[in-house]
C-alpha cells in the first residue's frame, strides 16, 4: 500500500493510456500492472463525433483513480486552461502539468512550469508536475506549492532509462519527505526497478507498456519489477564491495595437502 | 457570427455558447469549453454570449500519458 497525497493506493505504478493496439489490450494491460492510477488527456472533439465519451467510459469501468495531463501545452496559459478544463470533465483537482520547451526532446520549460504550478496550486489543485532532476527546480516548484515532484530519467517515450543515477540519487537524498515518482524515459522493467531501489515512491510510465509486443506481458512485468525495487529498497541492499567476500564458512575447511 | 471552432473558421447563426454545442450536435456531460483561451464552466454555457471572432475549444477525453 502506498500513501499519496492522502490517497492509498495499491500499486506505486502509474500507468499511461496512450498508443495501446486497441481498447480492449488497454483494458487488460492495466488490470495485468495491478495500477491504481491512470493518466488521460484532453482533446479536440469532433463535431457529433462520440470518440471522448467511448474513451471516458471505458475509463471509468477500470475502477483506477484518475491523473489527468496537460500534454502538448507549451505555454503557462494553455497548461492552466487544460488543468482546469480537465476538472471539469474528469472531476479530480489531481493534474500531471506538463509545460513543454523543446519539440525535440520534449523537455519541460522549467520556468513555466514553476508559473503554472504557483497559479494552479493556489487554485487548490493538486499538482503533479513533470520536471527535470533539477535541485533548484525542485524547491522552486515546492515553494510553489506541490507535494509531489516528478522527475524525468530521459526524455519522454525515448526508452532509454536511466540518464543521470547521480541527480536521480541526489534529488532522493535532498528531498527525503517529498513523494519522488519518477516519469519519463523508462524502457525495460529493470530500469523501474533500479529507480524503485534508489528508494523513488514510484514510476509512471505508458510506451514501453503500450508499444511491446505484448503490452499486457510488459504491463505484468513492470509491476512486479516496481514492486521487487520497493521490497529491496526497504529491505537494506548490501553496498558494493571491491574484494571479493566467501560466501560459505571457511571454518572447518578440510584440508587435503 | 464568424467564430473558430477547434481552429476551423465556422460561420453560425448561434448567440451563446450553449446554442453552438447544439448546432453542431455536441452534446454529452464529457465535453469542456473554452472561449478565448478561457474555462466556460458547463453551468455557464446558456448564459455564455459569444461575439464576433471568438475562439471556441470544446475537448474531450482522449488517452494520455
Amino acid at each position: 500500500m502506498f500513501d499519496l497525497l492522502g490517497t492509498t493506493l495499491a500499486s506505486r505504478l502509474l500507468l499511461g493510456t496512450a498508443q495501446y493496439p486497441s481498447p480492449a489490450i488497454l483494458a487488460d494491460a492495466v488490470k495485468a500492472s495491478g495500477t491504481a492510477v491512470v493518466t488521460v488527456s484532453l482533446r479536440r472533439e469532433m463535431a457529433g463525433g462520440r470518440a471522448g465519451e467511448k474513451f471516458w467510459s471505458l475509463i471509468r469501468s477500470l475502477g483506477t483513480r484518475i491523473l489527468p495531463n496537460t500534454a502538448g501545452c507549451h505555454s503557462v496559459k494553455e497548461a492552466v486552461t487544460t488543468a482546469k478544463m480537465a476538472r471539469e470533465v474528469f472531476g479530480t483537482s489531481w493534474i500531471k502539468l506538463e509545460v513543454i520547451g523543446n519539440h525535440d526532446t520534449l523537455q519541460p520549460d522549467v520556468f513555466g512550469l514553476v508559473e503554472a504550478a504557483r497559479i494552479l496550486c493556489e487554485d487548490g489543485f493538486s499538482v503533479f508536475p513533470y520536471t527535470t532532476d533539477d535541485l533548484v527546480v525542485a524547491e522552486r516548484l515546492l515553494e510553489a506549492g506541490c507535494k509531489v515532484l516528478m522527475p524525468w530519467c530521459a526524455p519522454i517515450g525515448s526508452a532509454l532509462g536511466i540518464v543521470n543515477i547521480t541527480a536521480l540519487r541526489s534529488m532522493r537524498g535532498h528531498f527525503p519527505d517529498v513523494p519522488l515518482i519518477v516519469d519519463a524515459g523508462l524502457g525495460r522493467p529493470s530500469h523501474a526497478a533500479t529507480v524503485m531501489e534508489l528508494g523513488f515512491d514510484a514510476v509512471l510510465l505508458n510506451t514501453a507498456v503500450a508499444k511491446a509486443a505484448d503490452p499486457v506481458g510488459m504491463a505484468r512485468a513492470f509491476g512486479k519489477a516496481v514492486d521487487a525495487g520497493r521490497e529491496a529498497f526497504s529491505s537494506g541492499m548490501l553496498e558494493p564491495r571491491e574484494v571479493a567476500v566467501p560466501s560459505t564458512p571457511t571454518i572447518g575447511r578440510a584440508a587435503f595437502s | 457570427m464568424k467564430l473558430m471552432v477547434n481552429g476551423e473558421a465556422l460561420e453560425v447563426a448561434a448567440t451563446t455558447l450553449a446554442e453552438l454545442l447544439a448546432v453542431l450536435d455536441y452534446e454529452g456531460d464529457w465535453l469542456a469549453t473554452a472561449v478565448n483561451s478561457d474555462l466556460v464552466h458547463k453551468a455557464n454555457r446558456a448564459g455564455f454570449q459569444l461575439s464576433d471572432g471568438d475562439r471556441i475549444e470544446i475537448l474531450s477525453p482522449m488517452q494520455g500519458g
